[in-house]
């Protein structure tokens, strides 16, 4: 297979006719720079030998097909676009009020936004069991708000107080919860793909191990380009595929890792080919439609659930600010940046219901409305929880306090009164 | 990272080799075993000698309800007439096999641990008998499948990773480090993480720099773990069982040299407590600190010390992180003088940190300086001469004894 010149054939939908193919995803095409010489034109299927076990598909023909059917024949009902558009502007008005309170002094640290990428949250966790997994890495926020934890929880961890979702130690980058399945929330970058990998083996475990016969929890592990030249990647790909372990792997590729262009650290950009070297199916996505997003990502949770194995889905997307609420951001091309925010999701999303008549305007606004409630609401909320008080410190390093070992008084140092305080020294 | 393994199987730090003087160590003599106040030296007809250990193992113990060691315990040997004698990886095998029998979440996961039956035997049988999914063959991606079984520890599983040798353990440092220490407090105390990270490490017979190395004093500034060298077949198979069964992740060091040394344990249950040490000898004079291999060594020292007229209390600290400071702080205030003799590097070692921790403590209870014998900051040579004289030998810890008592 000739890797140096990727056939491409057919240029994506219909709905995205001004993005032309012949440009390049690198808007500073007169500046050569040291990296792939691949020009990222996303196209039609390359149909791999029919005996091959994995295909490479790439969605928008699926979904092209399913659009010029009838207008009768719609992707989503009613209700379910309504969930996908509450739960998108969810994250877009949670974001927009994260940067607010960073800028205010109410949130410190590194806190990394969504703004942009909404569709691909949205698309996949929508359609997951609450008993389902999912892994983030620091950019978790809106993974959160998907599955179900309550915005006032989230907030309330960003502001580091103690009824945030992780009793404020974990902070912007750990959101945790059991109840909801929220696997982390990680800061190094590919560190959770291999804890999403556990939790998919625990799934297969407990359907065959411990035969608990209607065991069919999914993972889903989202993380980003810059992931995918990471070790942890391949050899979780590789575990996964071997295994056939039920998970999702959904690249988030926004195209830049902080100031590194995808093309700058990449031989082959499209990450999608590197499913099938492991023997699993590489899908290509439009990650800014949450429609094609939800097609592919029912495609391959169902996959999953059947016990198939795993598939690695490629997400194009963009995040419309910064890497972090630090980053200057100056060195993505403003062209470029219009070029996306011009595909915003939402309002793809929004102007799809209106023209197919799912919903009104009013509809949608009385959701934005209620969703900007409930944003002041968690920000008033944790505005008035409390601080984590001393005496937490010292809880939660051991799951058995034991841990800490024998004083030199005999009792174990947990059983101090100064740990309960956590004024002891460990 | 080929494993020289196959060699291993017949080497036996007890018997005859480089590094002990074998003439005086087999034969302890009726006289000198009179003078010993405790524990028994069990001689046998193939002369490897074992040692059968006294209180600190308490025996038939199960959950330990308070720390405080039972001193007085019967000795292992005495009371029980049963028992059955296995060699050390025999010993944690049968722990692993017993807890998986008991508790079906437990799985183990790691390199060659299935059809091959682990690299040092240590899972031999397992795969067979509980199949491939709970005896999981990993490919080499140390990294990647200790970070599995963290993930796996979280919703629930309870698994048992094994480093075919510690060292590498070192690709998986991210992993240990982020996930299976901070995930408990970073999630707020939701998910637990009960995994089990055990291996052989240390220094074994000319193995190479990257095949020797000591870890534990990588990992122990770690927060969030435990770690426990294991030493005697007795104390592998209650430390495995308790370090499966404990909620915290525990990081099980074993040592490549002490794989077949042979004793013999309680047919009946018992689970030992991780946190706490092990008196080997009760004494006057100076308290000898040591773990893992060095055990050996200081008790060969000791049968020199015994004869020139000393009374070494020597304690197994077995639990590395945290320390016992308990059994350890009453053995200072009884001799005033400690030496901690120990395999680790000399730099930032578990013997820094127990000085540190000593001193800190029982500061006025000392006469003498703490006394630190570790190995030198030196990659092990692969040249048996030279790796002899990185690792603290006999020799070293009589002379570093008697300096101390002066």
């Amino acid at each position: 297979m000739s890797l140096s010149a990727p056939k491409f054939v057919q240029p994506l939908s219909p709905h995205h006719t001004h993005r032309s193919i012949g440009s390049p995803m690198s808007f500073h095409a007169s500046t050569p720079f040291l990296g792939s010489t691949h020009k990222l034109r996303f196209i039609a299927p390359i149909k791999l030998n029919p005996r091959s076990p994995s295909t490479v598909v790439s969605v928008s023909d699926v979904v092209k097909d399913k659009k010029r059917k009838s207008t009768t024949n719609l992707l989503i009902t009613k209700e379910e676009g309504l969930v996908l558009y509450e739960d998108m502007i969810l994250g877009r008005s949670f974001e927009d009020m994260c940067a607010q309170m960073y800028y205010r002094g109410k949130m410190f640290g590194f806190v990394h936004l969504y703004n942009g990428q909404e569709a691909v949250s949205t698309g996949f966790i929508k359609l997951l069991k609450k008993e389902d997994s999912v892994v983030s890495t620091y950019r978790d926020h809106v993974h959160a708000l998907s599955k179900g934890v309550p915005a006032r929880a989230v907030m309330s961890e960003l502001f580091g107080k103690a009824t945030g979702c992780s009793r404020g130690q974990g902070g912007s980058m750990h959101m945790f919860s059991k109840e909801h399945n929220l696997i982390g929330g990680f800061a190094f970058i590919a560190e959770g793909i291999p804890v999403a990998t556990g939790a998919a083996f625990s799934s297969k475990y407990r359907r065959e191990v411990l035969k608990e016969a209607d065991c069919d929890h999914v993972t889903v592990a989202f993380f980003g380009d810059g992931t995918c030249n990471n070790g942890q990647f391949y050899e979780c790909l590789n575990m996964a595929a071997l295994w056939k372990l039920p998970i999702v792997f959904v690249v988030e590729n926004n195209l830049w890792a902080i100031g590194m262009s995808h093309l700058r650290s990449t031989s082959d950009p499209e990450i999608w080919k590197k499913g099938p070297a492991f023997g699993m199916p590489g899908v290509h996505v439009d990650g800014m439609d949450v429609l094609k997003v939800r097609e592919v990502a029912k495609e391959a949770v169902e996959r999953a659930r059947r016990g198939e194995g795993p598939t690695l889905v490629e997400c194009e997307t963009y995040r419309f600010r910064g890497h972090s609420l630090a980053d200057p951001d100056e060195l993505r091309d403003p062209a470029e940046k219009a070029h996306y925010a011009g595909r915003d999701p939402i309002s793809a999303l929004k102007k799809y219901m209106i023209e197919n008549k799912l919903a009104s305007e009013q509809q949608l606004k009385a959701i934005e409305k209620k969703i900007d409630e409930v944003v002041e609401e968690a920000v008033e909320f944790a505005d008035a929880s409390p601080h984590p008080p001393r005496s937490q410190l010292l809880e939660n390093v051991f799951a058995d306090p034991k841990g800490f070992g024998i004083g030199p008084d005999g009792k174990y140092r947990c059983e101090d009164p100064k740990f309960t305080e956590g004024t002891a020294h460990v | 990272m080929a494993t020289l393994f196959q060699g291993l199987g017949v080497v036996t730090p007890l018997s005859s080799s480089n590094s002990f003087d074998s003439n005086k160590f087999l034969l302890p003599s009726r006289r000198s075993l009179s003078e010993r106040k405790d524990g028994i030296f069990v001689v046998r007809s193939d002369a490897r000698v074992s040692q059968v250990m006294k209180t600190g193992a308490r025996k038939h113990e199960l959950l330990i309800p308070n720390a405080v060691a039972t001193k007085g315990g019967s000795s292992v040997a005495s009371t029980s007439k049963s028992g059955h004698e296995l060699l050390l990886f025999e010993a944690l095998r049968e722990g692993l096999e017993e807890e998986m029998e008991r508790d079906p979440c437990v799985c183990v996961m790691g390199e060659d641990v299935g059809h091959y039956g682990g690299s040092y035997k240590v899972t031999k049988g397992l795969a067979t008998k509980f199949g491939d999914l709970r005896v999981l063959d990993t490919p080499i991606a140390e990294n990647s499948f200790t970070g599995m079984g963290i993930g796996a520890a979280m919703t629930g599983l309870r698994p048992v990773v094994e480093g075919m040798n510690m060292g590498f353990l070192l690709l998986a440092f991210n992993q240990i480090s982020n996930n299976c220490g901070m995930l408990h407090y970073t999630s707020g105390g939701q998910f637990k993480i009960p995994i089990v990270i055990r291996g052989p490490g240390g220094v074994g017979r000319q193995l190479g720099a990257e095949h020797s190395q000591r870890l534990e004093s990588y990992f122990q500034s770690i927060p969030g773990i435990q770690m426990v060298a294991c030493s005697t077949p007795y104390n592998a198979k209650g430390l495995m069982k308790a370090a499966i069964r404990s909620e915290n992740p525990v990081i099980l060091f074993e040592h490549v040299l002490l794989y077949n040394l042979k004793e013999k344990i309680p047919d009946e249950e018992y689970v030992l407590s991780l946190e706490e040490a092990e008196m080997v000898r009760p004494g006057e004079h100076v308290t000898i600190l040591t773990y893992s291999r060095m055990r050996y060594h200081v008790m060969q020292a000791a049968k020199t010390l015994v004869n020139k007229g000393y009374d070494p209390e020597i304690i197994d600290i077995r639990s590395l992180k945290p320390f016992d400071l308990y059994t350890i702080g009453n053995s200072v205030k009884k001799t005033h003088r400690v030496l901690i003799v120990e395999e680790c590097m000399r730099t930032g070692g578990i013997g820094a940190s127990l000085t540190a921790a000593i001193t800190e403590n029982f500061h006025d209870y000392l006469d003498a300086p703490i006394v630190c014998l570790s190995s030198q900051d030196v990659p092990t040579p692969y040249a048996g001469t030279l790796e002899e004289w990185t690792v603290v030998q006999p020799a070293q810890i009589v002379t570093a004894v008697e300096q101390l008592c002066q």
